[in-house]
């Protein structure tokens, strides 16, 4: 016998998404269910349309990061083609890359997470968000808001639209920079370094007060996956695949993520319309994996960008070289956004964006194209199938959130066994094992390649499934 | 709408967040709409009983039976009601899935394109049941403005939002199309 804990939905996640939380006759806690509740359905409906207008398309499964869609889409297509693509485009590809990773995890750790963070987990639900923290610090709060606003200008300026642009396609971009654009960017490296420094200044500290949460929220082995290049270092647009284990043992390396079905695979439960991919080798769910900010930190030999990488070392100085408190994933994600404002920086400098050569044309010379990038929550993947006039006759997506899928299921129950007292839920409960969620940033639009609204019901149930406590934050 | 400070909220149907994004992409105009509106419920502010506010901007088609009931709650309690991006306006990307029949959307996702089925998310209780066909906001509730765009660009939320905000939007929004 055992109870239901029903969380419905968690704010300040972008996505729909709920808690069930299941105990014994004891009240203790036995599993937790996070259950995603959209479903689009974007595998299915793109059948029958050319493989040239997916970029387009597939960027609307996610409005937080249609550029990584558009990116691995475009990169299926060019397999599809059977190109590469020019060096000014590629490069394009990477700045505008850079810009979205930027703006995503500006929008996760300025807006959604930093007033939980800076002004604590048991304040005022009403102030908890970034107007109140613009109310208590409004300089913080701005200074989080033009970052963002840098990583989404950097997308305007090439793509002409910060949302969805049309621009990535199969066999290189639309547009690359003028001089003066190119200048326009660069004038704002200066500000975006400052305000990491303010950011990790203000968050360092904080990790001393969150010392419960760091050990109690998502502490626990798994493997970690991410993309690297050919001297390790971190790469976000291509490269190859990775495997850590929790001791930050290499499991695979060199992996070809255009081989992605050769050692990942996915399985279906019905409670949930995110599905659970996992390391084919290890079997389901012992194959679970980790994705995203502290995957990545976890599996690359280095950043490759200096400012990173000193603080890569002070990170693995903490604890080792592989950390695998879920916690720290807002740690990972800082160190990021100041390696992307060090690549853009780089980049903006580089003589190849401003070569004409763009683009490459060609007709469809393969029937199957597989397109992979490093997506601001993990390594993403479009596989197309299409017909000899390059209609789509199957496509399967396997996205970032996704493969955090397990690792979340398990943050919340390893929560909930900390912070649920037996028989009874607490606000301050919901908060831990929301927070546990929302470290993975998760985005379930993509994911299920759907999205939502977000309030949050709890469900304490017996495992026959009789309720026994319910809260109701909707 | 002058005397109390009026109240704003944001809703999340079946969509892809981008209109949200958009409404974020305000960037500093955040800070000034915050100082003329309380925004009280949306996903990006912690959510508490939906209030009754002024503005609701919902994103998003109606594509299941928990959209449906929470978007007429919504209307109950909302004065102004706006379908904001082309999700909510025509149903959109959400609405391409009403081409095929639901069972062989889920089928391919959740048992062809999968490994180990040990269930398909669907006529349970613990996800909600998916309309067979997704539908515009207006087909089900009554909508007083039409924001079209995917998404709106932040340059047309923020007059949108300034003109309702002063008494004098425009007209045409009220159409849904021209
Ligand atoms: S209208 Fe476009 S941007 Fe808005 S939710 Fe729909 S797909 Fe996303």
């Amino acid at each position: 016998m055992k109870e239901r804990i029903l969380i419905n939905p968690v704010t300040r996640i972008e996505g729909h998404a709920r808690i069930s939380i299941y105990v014994d006759d004891e009240g203790r806690v036995q599993t937790a269910q996070f259950h995603v509740v959209e479903f689009r359905g974007f595998e299915k409906f793109c059948e029958g349309r050319p493989f040239y207008e997916m970029p387009g398309l597939m960027a609307r499964i996610c409005g937080i990061c249609p550029v990584s869609h558009v990116l691995a889409s475009a990169k299926a297509g060019d397999a599809i083609l059977g190109v590469q693509v020019p060096p000014p485009a590629a490069k394009a590809r990477r700045l505008m890359n850079y810009g979205q990773v930027l703006q995503s995890h500006a929008l996760s750790f300025f807006h959604l997470s930093s007033p939980d963070l800076l002004l604590g987990m048991d304040a005022d639900p009403a102030i908890r968000n970034i107007f109140g923290l613009a109310a208590e610090d409004e300089e913080f709060a701005r200074r989080g808001i033009r970052l963002r606003q840098f990583g989404q200008y950097i997308i305007e300026v090439l793509g002409g639209k910060r949302i969805h642009p049309s621009w990535g396609v199969p066999g290189g971009v639309l547009k690359t920079l003028t001089a003066e654009e190119r200048g326009q960017i660069a004038s704002w490296i200066p500000e975006a370094y400052e305000t990491m420094e303010i950011a990790f200044g203000r968050f360092k500290p904080v990790l001393d007060r969150f010392t419960d949460e760091i050990l109690h929220i998502g502490n626990f082995p798994s493997l970690f996956m991410g993309t690297v290049d050919d001297d390790g270092n971190a790469d976000f647009y291509e490269g190859r695949l990775r495997f850590v284990d929790a001791e930050g043992n290499t499991v695979a390396d060199g992996l070809n993520p255009a081989r992605y079905q050769t050692f990942l695979a996915e399985a279906s439960e019905e409670w949930s319309f995110m599905k659970f991919p996992y390391y084919k080798a290890m079997g389901y769910p012992a194959g679970m994996y980790r994705v995203g900010p502290l995957a990545r930190c976890n599996v690359v030999d280095a950043m490759g960008t200096s400012a990173a990488d000193r603080e890569l070392r002070e990170f693995r100085q903490r604890q080792g070289v592989v950390r695998n408190e879920t916690f720290l994933y807002h740690l990972a994600r800082l160190i990021e956004m100041l390696h992307c404002v060090e690549k853009i920086e780089e980049l903006v400098a580089d003589p190849d964006l401003l070569g004409e050569q763009i683009r490459v044309k060609a007709g469809r010379n393969n029937n199957t194209g597989v397109g992979s990038c490093e997506a601001p929550r993990g390594t993403l993947f479009h596989h197309y199938e299409v017909d000899d006039d390059g209609l789509i006759v199957r496509a399967n997506l396997l996205i970032a959130t996704a493969q955090n899928n397990l690792a979340m299921n398990r943050a919340v129950e390893q929560a909930a066994r900390r912070f649920v007292t037996p028989g009874r839920l607490s606000e301050g409960m919901l908060n831990r094992v929301e927070s546990a969620i929302r470290c993975y940033d998760p985005c379930l639009s993509c994911s299920t390649h759907a999205l939502g609204h977000m309030p949050m019901v709890v469900e304490l149930r017996h495992v026959s499934g009789e309720l026994l406590d319910r809260l109701d934050r909707s | 709408m002058d005397t109390v400070r009026p109240r704003l909220a944001t809703v999340w149907l079946g969509g892809c967040s981008g209109c949200h994004m958009s409404f974020l992409d305000l960037d500093e105009g955040l800070l000034e709409l915050a100082a003329r509106a309380d925004v009280v419920a949306s996903p990006i502010v912690d959510n508490k009983e939906f209030p009754e506010v002024d503005i609701t901007l919902v994103e998003g088609a109606v594509a299941n039976e928990e959209h449906l009931e929470h978007i007429r709650m919504v209307r109950r309690r909302t004065k102004i009601l706006v379908a904001f991006g082309d999700c909510a306006v025509t149903g959109n990307v959400t609405a391409m899935r009403n081409l095929f029949q639901l069972e062989d959307v889920l089928n391919r996702a959740y048992q062809e394109l999968s490994q180990q089925v040990i269930g398909i998310p669907a006529g349970n209780n613990i996800v909600p049941k998916l309309l067979d066909r997704v539908r515009p906001v207006h087909e089900v509730v009554e909508v007083d403005y039409f924001l079209q765009g995917c998404p709106p660009s932040a340059a047309e939320i923020r007059s949108f939002l300034i003109d309702l905000l002063d008494g004098k939007a425009d007209p045409s929004r009220k159409r849904r199309f021209g």
